[in-house]
């Protein structure tokens, strides 16, 4: 009971103002019946033993760090300066509420003013919101905005294979109830251009990942244009770190970009809390889901920052609303601002190139091991896709258990006709006798 | 006092942070994929810290004061929860790695899974969604998907009382089916001969949050399950204000089908200015199947004697589907089982017993000098008029900017919408009497300029970073980024 | 007595539009009333010109700070045109609603159907009742 104040004087006092004999009697409008049931759960612990017993927990985990990782596949470890925690510790921006009262929440405001400003930069689009939930759930949002802007008009959305299969899911958890028609990604493995003649005038939206799930760069400019000449709106989901060195979705049409902002200097925590960003046109604005900040002004001239737009939402709108998302990931877009803010220009570029060198050095170093092929008929990023000689869960435990190595993902689940192929993700974290080590691990386990 | 923009600050060239260089061998990148520019901010480290140094202390927060924000649950966010959620072992681990390598993780998510089936009363319990909105919506689709997998396709209509939060109706919206709004009655609870006339063969369920946002007990709640329930629907319990039953009541045991947890809210993780949450889903038996997932369970018989369980991801039989991508919020998550393990089975009731207690209190000392519409035993928050007969003139809006001036959040403004100029106060357990009382006394002085100097209430605040700022401007000359970003149509 | 400027020459709905009829053509707008509720109107979602829609059905939406509204056609019709000038400046529904602030010029698909709407004297009888 650490975090209560009261004292046995101050709640007999406080009974007397109310005109209670004792704290049972507020809660008689309770069926007795059901009045303080009995909780099986265990007595409360000192902050000194909960802290003992969850480090505990902590211990029976293999993290990165601990191990050398090159597991990716949408949560990647990527570095986050020591600035970036510094900021979110601070319990002004940790312990403030969504900033409904402008007055009192100016550094909320701003912050996410400037985030969003980022986001468009990095992704050349005009708008940008407080960000969504994951960027799975940024993806199952576009889809929502393309159905209203197309007026219940079309109701086909085109995703291609090479989105992230969770993300996939999730748009299809979504839309549910929507009586909508999702193709494109059946079989998953279906080829860029198979992916394009899926797309029709019942179109409202189609969307490709970029990099894709296998870290290939996609000619992403010709989906568009493909997209476009049926009127569908255009989608792509985007890696930050990646937008560090590739063109802009933005600079070659793009309607919507979404995207996952986990490597923005936050941490993998076994996959949430992250940060889902979000950008569209200026035109698509009055559609878009989420809370957006916008600059005004105060009575004596000073600029100030406000939620605004909100008749979109769902405290106003109610059934009619563009989506029910009530918060955005507020601390998370706090993380991606400080974190762009001192990778700044040229920071961020250098760690896209590092992943990009370093990741292709792997897969050269790989591609000469006996029995191991990498798929290079496009360019990729940071993650390839290795042909392994066995089972990639085969694979994974030697790595584990011969030199503590995070081995790749196992693309097989998701693609059934990927036998024995790994994803490999090398980030700037990894060093080049990481990489040998691997190299070296994977040729011992083929002999 | 304002702050420039970071874009504002610093000079061409100045880097925050020195990255190594490759120590590989440089690898070719054909031109046309390469972008030409990258629109970021060029400003030093020191730069960065002071920036968002001096950003913070524009902000109110929880650490700063008093802020009985109604429905939000503005409790302390205990400062081990932060290290917890901190440890290497739990931050850096990945969602894909192999679950051998990640048992404390897995444990610490089905020890959660238990307590909040414990406090609710409910059979099973997703840790999926992201955020309470995202826990209704969930809610939604699982009863959804329960009357279809009958082949009762007929059921399209979601009950909803007429003081809900905004995001019941929108949530509904988004799962394909109709709203029927459900007045109150005098009392501000759920009018019985309304929602027993829409109960028939076409209602998915019912959306109902207790206590109400008044802050009241529905003293009805039983005969209005068995209403829904002898129509064929079933009962969504809004978790919002879970914060007064912990160990008081558990809404399982009333019959509830379903409810969302709000771990930002009664389990004291931060807000962050607007997230991240987490809202978990917990369901009764007969639900569990379609709760979203993966789920985390225990391998069954693979634990010899004496060993410890082994913990394993699971999708449940006919799950909705997945929420959002991995497993949930789990640094969230992870800070509310901190949370749950500090306060104990004891504790938790303790919390809910202070959290009423306050309420009471305020309402009593308020009653005197501020309209209470439903002046009766609340349970963790109520609601006041923020209006005066005698300063025609002063709206509830006045009131919550002249409160800033005493260094405090207002209450929620204008929620609920069944009340003029609503006031929602919500103290939660982890304020003082001192503080509490201090909170008295700057809203009898705010009653008491509101009659004498009216002018110092309409033109507050007065002492805060800005003043009122001009939201028809906001919205009338959008302003959404401060870059400047070529258009290529 | 009434606060609100109700012409007497316009049909009323119980949304709060009005409709001006000329001929087999009618403008259409929100009253004085409805523009006073909403407050500072900042955006105005237009219909596209050539769209019919039956009466009583949304055209569009009118939104202020604090509030939206639907717009909903007092008279079944074509739209055969839109005042462009709500895009830029839609503080004309504040200043002026009966006039300047015109929000669409119908093609009537029966003008007998602006019969059954009230006339001034019913429409200041029903914002009176609601304050």
């Amino acid at each position: 009971m650490s975090y209560i104040p009261h004292t046995a004087d101050d709640i007999q006092a406080m009974l007397e103002t109310i005109g209670l004999a004792d704290v049972e009697e507020l809660f008689t409008a309770i069926p007795e019946a059901f009045r303080f049931p009995t909780l099986d759960l265990p007595e409360g612990l000192s902050q000194m033993e909960t802290s003992q017993a969850i480090e505990y927990l902590s211990e029976a985990n293999l993290p990165a760090g601990k191990m050398i990782t090159f597991l990716g596949a949408g949560a990647y470890n990527h570095y986050s300066p020591a600035v970036v925690n510094q900021v979110l510790l601070r319990g002004e921006f940790l312990t403030a509420y969504t900033p409904y009262q402008p007055e009192i929440s100016q550094g909320t405001l701003q912050a996410i003013f400037e985030y969003q400003s980022m986001i468009c930069a990095l992704t050349a689009m005009e708008v940008a919101n407080a960000s969504h939930y994951d960027g799975a759930t940024a993806l199952a949002e576009a889809v929502i905005l393309a159905l209203n802007a197309a007026r219940d008009d079309r109701k086909k959305v085109v995703l291609s294979g090479v989105i992230h299969p969770e993300y996939r899911e999730v748009v299809r958890t979504y839309t549910q109830g929507m009586g909508l028609t999702i193709e494109g990604d059946e079989p998953a493995s279906a080829d860029l251009n198979t992916f394009i003649d899926a797309i029709d005038d019942q179109t409202a939206l189609a969307a490709i990942q970029y990099p894709n799930f296998f870290g290939q760069i996609d000619d992403i400019a010709r989906f568009i244009q493909a997209a476009h000449a049926h009127g569908a709106l255009a989608c792509i989901v985007a890696d930050p770190i990646a937008l560090g060195l590739l063109k802009p979705p933005g600079a070659m049409g793009a309607d919507i970009v979404v995207g996952e902002g986990q490597g923005l200097g936050i941490p993998m925590s076994f996959g949430g809390p992250y940060l889902g960003f979000f950008a569209t046109r200026q035109k698509y604005v009055r559609k878009m889901a989420g809370r957006l900040v916008g600059e005004t002004t105060d009575a004596q001239g000073q600029t100030g920052y406000v939620l605004t737009l909100s008749t979109r939402e769902q405290h106003i709108r109610r059934e009619k609303a563009t989506s029910n998302i009530c918060t955005n990931q507020g601390l998370m877009a706090l993380a991606a601002a400080v974190y762009l803010s001192v990778m700044g220009k040229h920071g961020l570029r250098k760690v896209a190139e590092l992943c990009y060198h370093k990741s292709h050095y792997a897969a050269d170093v790989i591609d000469r091991l006996d029995g191991y092929n990498i798929d290079r008929h496009k360019p990729f990023f940071k993650e390839f896709v290795v042909q392994c000689p066995r089972p990639v869960a085969e694979i994974n435990r030697y790595l584990l258990e011969t030199y503590g190595i995070i081995g790749g993902y196992d693309l097989e689940s998701p693609y059934p006709d990927r036998k024995n192929q790994m994803l490999i993700a090398v980030t700037e974290m990894n060093t080049r006798e990481e990489i040998d080590l691997l190299a070296q691990a994977l040729n011992e386990v083929e002999q | 006092m304002t702050e420039p923009l970071i874009y504002d600050l610093g000079s061409p060239g100045r880097a925050g942070i020195k990255m190594p260089d490759p120590d590989v061998p440089l690898a070719d990148l054909p031109a046309d994929l390469a972008r030409d520019d990258l629109d970021l901010p060029e400003v030093s480290e020191v730069d960065v810290v002071r920036h968002y140094t001096r950003l913070s202390i524009l902000n109110h927060s929880i650490d700063k004061g008093f802020y009985p924000l109604g429905s939000c649950t503005m409790k302390y966010n205990p400062r081990l929860n932060e290290d917890m959620a901190r440890l290497p072992g739990l931050a850096a681990v990945h969602p894909y790695q192999d679950p051998e390598t990640a048992q404390g993780a897995l444990e610490l998510m089905y020890e959660t899974q238990e307590w909040l089936k414990e406090i609710g009363g409910f059979a099973g319990v997703s840790l999926q969604p992201s955020a309470g909105a995202q826990g209704e919506f969930t809610g939604i689709l699982i009863m959804r998907a329960y009357h279809r997998d009958r082949g009762d396709t007929r059921r399209t209509r979601i009950l909803i009382p007429d003081s809900a939060h905004g995001t019941n109706p929108a949530s509904t919206t988004m799962s394909g089916l109709e709203v029927i709004e459900i007045p109150s009655d005098a009392r501000g609870n759920v009018d019985l001969e309304s929602l027993r006339a829409h109960c028939d063969d076409t209602v998915v369920g019912l959306m109902i949050t207790n206590p109400n946002t008044l802050g009241l007990f529905e003293d009805q709640i039983v005969p209005i399950i068995e209403l829904v329930h002898n129509c064929g629907g079933l009962v969504y319990g809004d978790g919002a204000n879970l914060n007064a039953l912990m160990g008081i009541v558990r809404p399982g045991d009333l019959g509830f089908d379903v409810m969302h947890y709000n771990l930002h809210k009664t389990f004291s993780t931060p807000h962050g200015g607007g997230g991240p949450g987490s809202g978990p889903v917990g369901v009764a038996e007969h639900l569990a199947p379609y709760l979203p997932g993966p789920l985390v369970d225990i391998v069954e018989g693979a634990e010899s004697e004496g060993e410890m369980p082994r913990y394993q991801l699971v999708m449940p039989a006919r799950s909705i589907g997945r929420m959002k991508a991995f497993y949930g919020n789990f640094g969230v998550i992870v800070r509310a089982y901190t949370y749950m393990m500090v306060n104990g089975s004891d504790g938790l009731r303790r919390v809910s017993e202070m959290a009423v207690l306050n309420a009471n209190y305020l309402r009593a000392r308020l009653r005197n000098t501020y309209h209470v519409p439903y002046d009766r035993v609340n349970m963790h928050e109520f609601v006041i008029e923020g209006r005066f007969a005698d300063a025609p003139g002063i709206h509830a809006l006045d009131i919550s900017k002249r409160l800033m001036d005493y260094g405090m959040h207002p209450p929620t403004n204008y929620f609920p919408l069944i009340v003029h100029e609503a006031l929602m106060i919500e103290p939660t357990e982890t304020e003082s009497k001192e503080s509490l009382d201090a909170f008295c006394n700057a809203m009898v002085s705010i009653a008491r300029e509101a009659r004498e100097q009216p002018e110092l209430l309409r033109d507050a605040p007065h002492s805060t970073p800005v003043g009122r700022l001009d939201e028809v401007r906001a919205a009338r000359q959008l302003s959404l980024c401060c870059r400047p970003i070529a258009n290529p149509d | 007595m009434s606060n609100w400027n109700i012409p007497t020459d316009l049909h009323y709905t119980k949304t709060d539009e009005w409709i001006k009829v000329d001929g087999q053509e009618a403008l259409i707008g929100i009253t004085d009333y409805a523009q006073d509720q909403l407050s500072d109107i900042v955006f105005v979602e237009l219909p596209e010109v050539g769209t019919s829609y039956s009466a009583n059905q949304s055209l569009g939406v009118v939104e202020s700070v604090k509030a939206a509204a639907d717009i909903h056609l007092p008279a079944s019709g074509e739209i055969v045109a839109t005042n462009n000038d709500l895009a830029d400046t839609p503080e004309i529904l504040n200043q002026d609603p009966y006039e300047g602030g015109w929000i669409v010029r119908v093609k009537l698909a029966d003008p007998s159907e602006v019969d059954s709407l009230m006339d001034a004297s019913a429409y200041t009888a029903y914002c009176d009742e609601r304050g």
